[in-house]
């Protein structure tokens, strides 16, 4: 007997049948995969860490292993999160980003350290990621590491005019404070932009210009401790100088 | 029928010269820009295709008589999408740079135009055998285009192979210096035009 392929009722069952197999299929190579998948996520992500705090060209294990070797801790303040890393005996903050480009979402790893001389909080390096901008233009702040390279060193908290503390650290158009400003990625305005926005929320846990459900001069005062145990040479009376620098009030 | 007659033979070598995706029907042209910045992406995207134009002719050689002719265009759609999906998650576990290097270049091997070109063209109209041969020289016609592209901009545009260093550092002392201009997707639109017209001037014979 031949089929009459063109019936209704052929075409329906036939769809559907197709289509259960293909979803098992797709489901059991999921299921298959995944534990190899979250594995290579997994490893990615402390890559990156890895390249906020400057150390690249690492593959696999060895990644693995500085990896376990620099990190320290991780901590949650709210569902921003902050590992503590140690370089050369240095304390290193690094503050994981999350926010939004032209065509998705971006995110990325800002390592942060004290300037012991002046007490500012200072940029140790930076890496950001994006998971649809234009390859040679938003790409550029995934893809450049000379881009990423000029967060080096710039201030991120300064006093505004208004004597608060604000987020200082900017991606502009037109650097006008080379301390803490940074030129935006040529042709990606509105990626930039995104980078900017990203920084200044991710930094706003510490001078409460976002809301948070963290008190900001508790978490300096944690991150400060962190930062400084285990340095014996830095007197209690330094680390007040350092809170006043902050502008923690201590009565709060 | 011999499983390389005559006729096999030519099912499978035409794509690579007189009927080349790329060069004689100019298909797939969008993702052959796109990953081809250098080798190793445009090795892997090669391969990819390859494997999903054969099994994806395969598949609907092998179920060309069951499918209703109203809906081929959705069958044919959800075995490559499926093909598709399981490549790239196959990607993912076993060559995670590659996977994130070529991003979504992998999913859209699903609107290739090869893959939905050689199913209407071919598949739908042969038996499994010459299908599967027929995709194969599909796919390897494009990886061969991707992989000379791949290669020039790489050497030009990197200074190197695969990552490996091939230009020696005593040219770069001498004043030689990268081009650029060669990482831009406009310069494969260039290399792939120049390819086809070295390939129509020199190989290609009119029917």
């Amino acid at each position: 007997m031949k089929l009459n392929t063109n019936s209704n009722a052929y075409i329906i069952i036939y769809s559907a049948v197709l289509v259960v197999i293909v979803a098992f299929l797709l489901a059991f190579v999921y299921q298959a995969l995944k534990p190899m998948q979250d594995a290579n996520v997994a490893l990615d992500i402390k890559k990156q860490i890895l390249y906020s705090l400057n150390i690249r060209d690492l593959d696999g294990a060895e990644a693995e292993a500085k990896y376990a070797e620099v990190v320290k801790d991780t901590m949650d303040f709210g569902g921003q999160k902050i590992l503590m890393a140690e370089i050369n005996d240095e304390p290193i903050m690094i503050f994981e980003m999350k926010g939004m480009g032209l065509w998705g979402g971006i995110s990325g790893y800002m390592s942060a350290h004290f300037d012991m001389e002046t007490m500012n909080l200072k940029v140790y390096g930076a890496y950001f990621n994006h998971e649809g901008e234009t390859a040679g233009l938003g790409a550029e702040i995934k893809d450049s590491q000379e881009w990423q390279e000029k967060f080096i060193g710039k201030r991120i908290i300064k006093e505004g005019a208004d004597g608060k503390e604000k987020v200082a650290l900017s991606v502009v158009k037109k650097v006008e404070d080379p301390e803490t400003q940074v030129d935006c990625v040529t042709g990606a305005t509105l990626t930039s932009n995104g980078v900017d926005e990203m920084i200044k929320r991710t930094f706003g846990i510490w001078t409460g210009e976002y809301d948070f459900a963290v008190d900001e001069s508790e978490l300096t005062m944690v991150l400060l401790k962190a930062c400084l145990s285990g340095n014996d040479s830095i007197s209690d009376a330094e680390l007040e100088k350092m809170l006043k620098v902050r502008k923690v009030k201590e009565e709060e | 029928m011999a499983l390389f007659s005559k006729q096999n033979k030519e099912v499978f070598t035409n794509p690579l010269n007189l009927d080349h995706p790329i060069l004689g029907q100019v298909l797939g042209i969008c993702s052959a820009l796109a990953v081809t910045s250098q080798l190793k992406p445009a090795i892997v995207m090669g391969l990819a295709v390859t494997v999903i134009t054969a099994f994806s002719n395969t598949i609907i050689s092998i179920i060309r008589n069951t499918i209703p002719n109203r809906i081929r265009i959705v069958v044919q759609l959800v075995v490559v999408a499926a093909l598709v999906t399981i490549v790239s998650q196959i990607l993912k576990a076993f060559a995670y740079d590659v996977s994130v290097q070529l991003s979504v270049y992998v999913g859209l091997i699903i609107t290739n135009c090869i893959l939905m070109g050689r199913l209407e063209a071919f598949a739908m109209q042969n038996k499994p055998w010459p299908s599967f041969l027929d995709g194969v020289g599909n796919g390897l016609g494009y990886a061969m285009i991707l992989v000379i592209v791949g290669a020039v901009r790489e050497l030009l545009g990197r200074g190197t192979l695969l990552g490996f260093q091939i230009i020696p550092d005593a040219c770069y002392d001498f004043g030689y210096v990268n081009n650029g201009m060669m990482t831009m997707p406009a310069m494969a639109l260039i290399l792939v035009g120049c390819v086809i017209w070295v390939h129509r001037a020199y190989f290609y014979k009119e029917k």
